[in-house]
């Protein structure tokens, strides 16, 4: 068989029926592959939430604070953290993170979902800022009671080895997160009326300094309630920490 | 049985990587991990031998001067069929190679496959040599990951082969891939000339 002449009307003619039959490849294998791809998203987010959070029953629906998505969660109907999505620019690109925030806005763990960081060294905040070791580690701090930049910036947290901007922008990324966590109103109550009877009941020495001013502002109200009412006492310190909130407004 | 020699010659005579120094963009940016450059291998081997049949079918009935782009829209058919099976099925792959998966359509070694050899042969044959030439792009990459990540993190498929400290960090970034490939062809070279 000799090829096909190059005249006008064979040139469009086959170029049209092999994008034709192109685009209706793709089709179908979009169809086929549209829902794995949407679940393989999904439980990637899922296990990222899981990961970040300690234990819980119940996840409320996604509500947006500062631009970035925070994710509640409940055990029954105690509140017990919030799971942050946030964002910076590094190196490389942009890295998203999620972030888990306790109930008293402490680091439960943290998640990196996408980052394009220089492979071996920007890359190991995977891992890096999850380490007992000198001042790398976030966990367990409240980024507001420590000064929450790179060591080199005079800041408490040690950068990764020779990936001080990707640290910056992780670490700018959690502070980011931790604004919004903090900007949702509920959370601040819940937070310094937690804090509160915690400090007042166990008397959690390391947390003394965290929350002093808000337990002095909150003891004189929340002690008594608390103590009579132990079980209640989240919802209770909530509700007056809320009017509190009013009056100084 | 002499239709083997299609599929041999792209193994090591004519690799692609190592002796025609094809493709090179792909081959220096995702072979920091012997895994990495496994899976960039496998895929663009796939798209090469699905391209390579497809045009020595269709090699008659394509006007010549409209081959380039009739070729250009198959390739970019499988490529993309190929990242959308990788975003459903391997995830975290699909997120470790990121941006080179859609830049196999324009890796010169599939084209030039197909313009070189798929549109003068037959179907057979052309699936050979896509085989061939994509097994030894992948074998490349393969080796060229594993050196890196073994000199880089001292490990090979994330396996630890001896303590990260001693790892020679150059190794895993660009420089590196280039010190390693520059070694690996003149090894195979060496190799190829003392036949």
């Amino acid at each position: 068989m000799k090829r096909l002449e190059s005249n006008f009307l064979n040139m469009v003619l086959v170029l049209t029926i092999i994008t034709l039959m192109a685009a209706g490849a793709l089709g179908a294998v979009y169809t086929l592959t549209e829902e794995p791809i949407r679940l393989a998203k999904e439980q990637k987010k899922e296990l990222a939430v899981k990961s970040v959070l300690p234990d819980f029953t119940r996840l409320a629906e996604p509500e947006t604070a500062n631009g970035l998505t925070v994710l509640k969660a409940y055990n029954n109907d105690d509140f017990i953290g919030a799971a942050v999505e946030s964002e910076a620019v590094g190196f490389g690109g942009t890295i998203k993170i999620m972030v888990g925030f306790d109930a008293e806005g402490k680091i439960v763990n943290y998640s990196v979902l996408e980052q394009a960081e220089t492979p071996g060294l920007g890359t190991k905040m995977v891992d890096w800022f999850k380490t007992d070791k000198n001042r790398q580690s976030i966990l367990h701090i409240n980024p507001s009671t420590v000064n929450f930049t790179v060591s080199k910036d005079g800041g408490d947290i040690d950068a990764i080895t020779a990936a001080t901007i990707s640290s910056r922008a992780f670490l700018s990324a959690v502070q980011s997160a931790y604004q919004a966590y903090n900007d949702n109103p509920e959370n601040i109550d819940v937070k310094s009326g937690a804090s509160t009877h915690i400090n007042v009941e166990v008397t959690d020495s390391t947390n003394l300094a965290v929350d002093a001013k808000a337990m002095e502002d909150s003891l004189s109200q929340d002690q008594k309630i608390e103590k009579e009412q132990p079980i209640k006492k989240q919802v209770v310190s909530k509700k007056s920490s809320n009017k509190k909130r009013g009056h100084k407004k | 049985m002499s239709k083997l020699k299609f599929f041999v010659n792209g193994l090591l005579k004519e690799n692609p990587t190592f002796v025609l120094l094809l493709g090179m963009c792909p081959t220096l940016g995702t072979t920091t991990s012997a895994l990495n450059g496994m899976s960039m291998g496998l895929a663009t081997a796939f798209v090469l031998v699905c391209s390579n049949v497809v045009i020595s079918l269709l090699k008659n009935i394509i006007p010549d001067k409209v081959h380039i782009p009739a070729y250009i829209v198959i390739i970019a058919t499988f490529v993309t069929i190929v990242q959308m099976c990788m975003e459903a099925y391997v995830p975290a792959l699909y997120e470790s190679l990121g941006l080179f998966i859609p830049l196999i359509v324009v890796n010169c070694i599939v084209l030039g496959r197909a313009e070189a050899f798929a549109a003068k042969h037959s179907v057979w044959e052309s699936f050979l040599d896509g085989l061939g030439i994509g097994l030894g792009f992948t074998g490349a990459l393969l080796l060229l990951g594993m050196v890196r990540e073994l000199l880089g993190t001292g490990k090979i498929f994330s396996f630890a082969v001896f303590p990260e400290s001693y790892g020679v960090l150059i190794f895993v970034l660009a420089p590196g891939a280039f010190l390693a490939l520059g070694y690996l062809i003149a090894i195979v070279n060496k190799l190829n000339r003392a036949k």
